[in-house]
């Protein structure tokens, strides 16, 4: 289903941020407020809870023992996947997950992968046999826009928050020792942000209301260091040189900020 | 025997009193006992109970005036999202009466109408009408977006609520009693009303409203207080002016004055006086 902006909403919004001024009463480069609280979930391995404004997530992982992929023997795997629920939004759905909740996926796991948040070849254990495989699961609970940014935020905090056991070999086999669990192998916090072009101007953060009119998106991630581990554009206006060259000057102090709340 | 008081806030399966009440809207009967099946606040009316929810979806009736937007343009109507589960149309007849033209010219898709509901069959369609004073398409403006069973306490006893902020901010205000509010002023103002209204919609269970919110708009507005006496047509103690029920039954009329002075409304003439005397028969 698609969803019909009334063209007064339309109206008010960009004629608001033409005056510099958002719905909300936000700077063009304020975040709403962000709440992160980790070990949500007690079943989960490792879990967190992140709200962007009215925007929440809930993630949990698990890790599990199993093959590496033929062509990287001696890395671990990391899976992310990710759940549109039906409660958060009205159009969405139930059923087989749809573009959005794949670009969300996809998009999380490339901040993370590529930003080499999770140190994968130490999850090796026996090189070519069995390594562990971490399942990242996010689940949105609640849509007011900025689904990436709130992912992949939550997402490395599950990440930091999860433990697991410690592995010995002992006859050929693996045997798990529960009671030393340790955390897994962190070595970067990667952080994405987002921006919407609406009417010429970039604005962080979209509220969903915003989303709805923004002629373009461009989400950036960035490692500690201001290195670019991810981006992905959306939307159908285009973006020259200097407006990315501005965002991701912005982006780089925004994702130190956001770093601010993890534990 | 009664186990609750009246405006008590309920939960699901709360058992509120024996077998000698009756059991009204939002509640059952078990085992002779009258339970919650919402969670909302009771309503004690001589011996009816009725729990009225804190949050609900529109449900079309006739004879309401809601604000909707057009999603769909047919072969010869319109169809429009009235915040509701139940989506409305509004047919070509009522806007054009026989003669015939394209609809899309007259509203587009996007565009957000004041209507009235004419009718409500058996499945749920929702026949919506543009006669009537006041009723047309809004130019400009901002929507906000409410709990309907509020919507009564955002008018206040006899509009006492929104002739307040009306007269505060200087912004139109129309109420559909779907939930939808749009508010036309100046856009800080607007912004001041949206803050307003959403205060409202969080604490409308809440006694004293009135005076929170006569101190809210003074404090937005850059005003004392003590400046800002409103005659609201209700000396008295606030209290008691301000414990507006929260029923289905709205003054509507209310409503409809606002919009007469709007003229941000662009107003549908039938173009046949007949086929409006034939419409009144109906209703």
């Amino acid at each position: 289903m698609v969803h019909i902006v009334p063209e007064i909403i339309k109206e008010s919004v960009t004629n608001l941020v033409k005056n510099g001024e958002r719905t909300d009463g936000r700077a063009f480069d304020e975040y709403r407020e962000i709440s992160l609280e980790t070990g949500v979930i007690e079943k989960a391995e490792g879990s967190a809870r992140v709200k962007i404004g009215k925007t929440q997530i809930v993630i949990g992982t698990k890790p599990q023992i199993g093959t590496p992929f033929a062509d990287t023997p001696n890395v671990g795997v990391l899976m992310t996947n990710t759940e549109l629920l039906p409660m958060a939004a009205p159009n969405f759905e139930s059923g087989p997950p749809d573009e959005n909740s794949v670009e969300l996926s996809r998009v999380t796991d490339r901040c993370i992968r590529e930003g080499k948040v999770v140190d994968l070849e130490k999850l090796c254990i026996v090189e070519g046999e069995k390594v562990w495989m971490v399942f990242l699961d996010l689940h949105v609970i609640d849509y007011d826009g900025n689904l990436m940014d709130a992912a992949v935020l939550g997402s490395v905090a599950a990440l930091m928050n999860t433990k697991i056991p410690t592995t010995k070999i002992e006859n050929d086999e693996i045997v798990l020792d529960y009671e030393n669990m340790i955390p897994l192998p962190i070595n970067e916090k990667a952080l994405m942000c987002t921006f919407a072009k609406i009417d010429g101007e970039l604005i962080i953060d979209p509220s969903l209301e915003e989303e709805e009119i923004m002629g373009a998106r461009l989400s950036i991630g960035m490692t500690e260091e201001g290195n670019i581990c991810a981006m992905q554009k959306g939307g159908a206006q285009p973006l020259d040189r200097e407006e990315i060259l501005k965002v991701v000057s912005i982006a780089k102090m925004k994702t130190a900020e956001l770093r601010t709340h993890l534990p | 025997m009664i186990f609750v008081e009246d405006k008590e806030i309920v939960i699901p399966g709360d058992i509120l009193a024996d077998e000698e009440y009756h059991s009204g809207r939002g509640t059952f009967k078990e085992n002779d006992k009258v339970c919650s099946s919402l969670v909302g606040l009771v309503a004690i009316r001589d011996k009816k109970i009725s729990v009225i929810p804190l949050q609900s979806k529109y449900i079309p009736k006739r004879g309401d005036v809601v604000i909707g937007e057009v999603t769909d343009i047919r072969f010869s109507m319109w169809n429009l999202d009235i915040n509701s589960p139940y989506s409305g149309f509004l047919p070509a007849s009522d806007v054009f009466g026989k003669e015939k033209r394209e609809l899309n010219r007259t509203f587009d898709v996007g565009d957000v109408l004041f209507l009235r509901v004419v009718d409500v069959d058996e499945v749920k369609k929702v026949k919506l009408g543009l006669k009537g004073r006041g009723l047309g398409k809004f130019r400009g403006g901002i929507l906000i977006n409410i709990t309907p069973t509020k919507v009564p306490r955002l008018i206040g006893k006899k509009g006492s609520m929104i002739n307040m902020i009306k007269d505060q901010t200087h912004c139109e205000v129309i109420v559909g009693q779907n939930g939808v509010v749009w508010v036309k002023g100046e856009p800080s103002m607007e912004r001041v009303a949206e803050k307003v209204i959403n205060m409202i919609e969080d604490q409308a269970h809440t006694s004293g409203l009135t005076d929170r919110v006569r101190n809210m708009l003074a404090k937005l507005l850059g005003i004392e207080p003590e400046e800002t006496e409103y005659e609201l047509g209700e000396p008295g103690p606030v209290d008691e002016s301000d414990e507006l029920e929260m029923s289905e039954e709205v003054e509507i009329t209310e409503i409809i004055e606002i919009s007469e002075e709007s003229d941000e409304l662009e107003e549908f003439e039938p173009p046949e006086e007949k086929e409006e005397s034939k419409e009144d028969e109906i209703d």
